[in-house]
């Protein structure tokens, strides 16, 4: 069963230390070069441009979503599935369509612009779509419901005698927050920010269409050696780099999400 | 306190906006007169009228399905008893067998797409349908063995046990006490795969061919070529769907609680 996946890594893993032929394929020489070339500075940028693009995702999506967690959270007991469910529905739909809708808002002639043009606010169209904010838009409106999810799932068991504890003993809302709520909710925390970052480093969809030739990704990069310049081993050398970066991910995961576990979030969103 | 829940409130209401708004715009839009301008220009079908007109679209939508549909039934056949066996294993290889079915779902789509194409061109097959139907059944069968074993887990043992009591042979049991039971799993997990089939991108890029075009493909094409009415006619199509998807399965939810 697990070698029914594994093959296919190991194939990759061979084939970044195969020897590149002009029109794709490989000769089976084993050679190193591939990932001497994979730390190229013009890649290591791409790279740590990745990393940056997807962290910064992460993060506006933990603020923007733990209120939206938090007050679901907070409602009546019976309506709060419905909640989740309105959260989870743009989840379930075409990932495709969803950038094509932030196309559509952003171009220079799109809504966007015509409404602040309308309303007097700038005098000029902007240049929104394919710029680095335009992939970040995109990253935190497809990747959200992933942050709201397991912070629910913590949210929603949150014993809330344990934050009236804290305010009969003079905690303000801000102290409630840092020193009961949050610990708390680590573990989704944790479980969040990962099931945000990793979908948001290997992106591919949002850079290539929201981010243009400009804002390439690691994703997008991978995608232009394998099919544009064919250069397999290189690809598959890049492809291993985002893959050790999704198994330390995985391991903070696995380290600091405690007992949250993946059937126990995937249940916060039925 | 009360100016903290209002402030709650309204951030919760803005999150909603942000997921809400752009989808409502594009089905707005896809109703507008005017082809170029984001200002309304009047109620039209006339971008609906030109998609059925568009033959290369119809045949992607084809292909979309029976990828979908053959995907998961491979998906099915291969993922319940697979579901069953896993059962039966030691706790340890339970374990280790599911860090390996939860790998293809965690790693960025790409790698999967990309790994998927190697191993095809490796052994030779011509990246055609089949390519594309055999990789989408590499990411439909986790997602029905997770959910038929989440289900099985729930299951009550001593059900099996009265009915072997009772005189009934294991396939007997397993025929009219288990799978009874498991269908709903069954039908929620086919259903959650299909879906997912339909919307995939990246894993049909990877290893399609001249002639595996599927409508999310095709949709992918002409956005490339800009930004028009038709499609944010086939988006609302898309999405619409989507939701009918997700009604189906609530239902079938609805029919395991009871």
């Amino acid at each position: 069963m697990a070698l029914f996946f594994a093959l296919p890594l190991l194939l990759v893993l061979a084939i970044s230390l195969a020897t590149r032929r002009t029109y794709g394929g490989v000769d089976w020489i084993f050679t190193l070069v591939n990932y001497r070339d994979a730390l190229d500075p013009l890649y290591l940028r791409i790279l740590m441009k990745s990393v940056l693009l997807a962290g910064v995702t992460t993060a506006i999506c933990l603020v923007i979503g733990f209120p939206l967690a938090y007050w679901i959270a907070r409602q009546p007991i019976s309506r709060q599935a419905i909640w989740m469910l309105l959260v989870m529905i743009p989840f379930w739909t075409n990932f495709l369509v969803r950038t094509y809708a932030w196309m559509f808002m952003l171009r220079t002639e799109g809504l966007l612009n015509t409404w602040l043009l309308g309303l007097g606010i700038i005098s000029h169209p902007l240049e929104l779509l394919y710029t680095d904010v335009a992939v970040l838009i995109g990253l935190v409106y497809g990747y959200l419901p992933f942050m709201v999810l397991p912070l629910y799932a913590v949210l929603a068991r949150l014993d809330r005698s344990l934050i009236e504890a804290a305010r009969d003993l003079y905690a303000g809302p801000g102290a409630v927050l840092r020193r009961v709520i949050l610990p708390l909710a680590r573990p989704g925390i944790v479980a969040g920010c990962v099931l945000v970052f990793v979908p948001s480093l290997g992106a591919y969809l949002t850079p290539d269409l929201l981010g243009g030739a400009r804002s390439m990704m690691i994703g997008t990069l991978i995608q232009h050696e394998f099919l544009v310049i064919r250069d397999w081993p290189l690809g598959a050398a890049l492809s291993f780099g985002l893959m050790l970066l999704v198994v330390l991910c995985v391991t903070a995961y696995v380290r600091w999400a405690g007992n949250l576990t993946g059937e126990r979030i995937a249940e916060a969103g039925r | 306190m009360k100016a903290r829940a209002g402030w709650l409130t309204a951030a919760a209401a803005l999150n909603l906006l942000f997921l809400y708004g752009p989808i409502l715009v594009l089905i707005v839009f896809s109703f507008n007169a005017s082809r170029y301008s984001a200002s309304w220009h009047g109620f039209t079908w006339q971008w609906y009228r030109t998609l059925l007109d568009d033959r290369t679209l119809l045949e992607s939508v084809w292909n979309s399905v029976i990828v979908a549909v053959s995907s998961t039934a491979i998906a099915v056949l291969l993922g319940v008893p697979a579901a069953i066996g896993l059962e039966r294993l030691a706790p340890a290889r339970q374990r280790l067998a599911e860090a390996g079915l939860v790998l293809p779902l965690v790693i960025p789509e790409i790698m999967l797409g990309v790994s998927l194409m190697l191993l095809f061109v490796t052994m030779h097959w011509p990246l055609s349908l089949l390519t594309v139907t055999v990789g989408h059944a590499a990411f439909n069968l986790p997602v029905v063995i997770l959910i038929v074993r989440a289900r099985l887990r729930r299951l009550d043992p001593r059900l099996v046990e009265a009915a072997r009591d009772l005189g009934a042979t294991a396939a007997q049991a397993f025929r009219r006490i288990t799978l009874p039971l498991l269908l709903p799993a069954i039908a929620g997990g086919a259903l959650m795969a299909f879906t997912i089939s339909l919307d995939d991108f990246l894993v049909t890029f990877f290893t399609g061919g001249p002639g595996s075009t599927t409508l999310p493909l095709k949709v992918y094409s002409m956005v490339k070529a800009g930004v028009s009415p038709a499609i944010n006619a086939i988006s609302t199509i898309i999405v619409l769907i989507s939701m009918a998807c997700v009604a189906a399965a609530l239902w079938l939810q609805r029919g395991r609680d009871k």
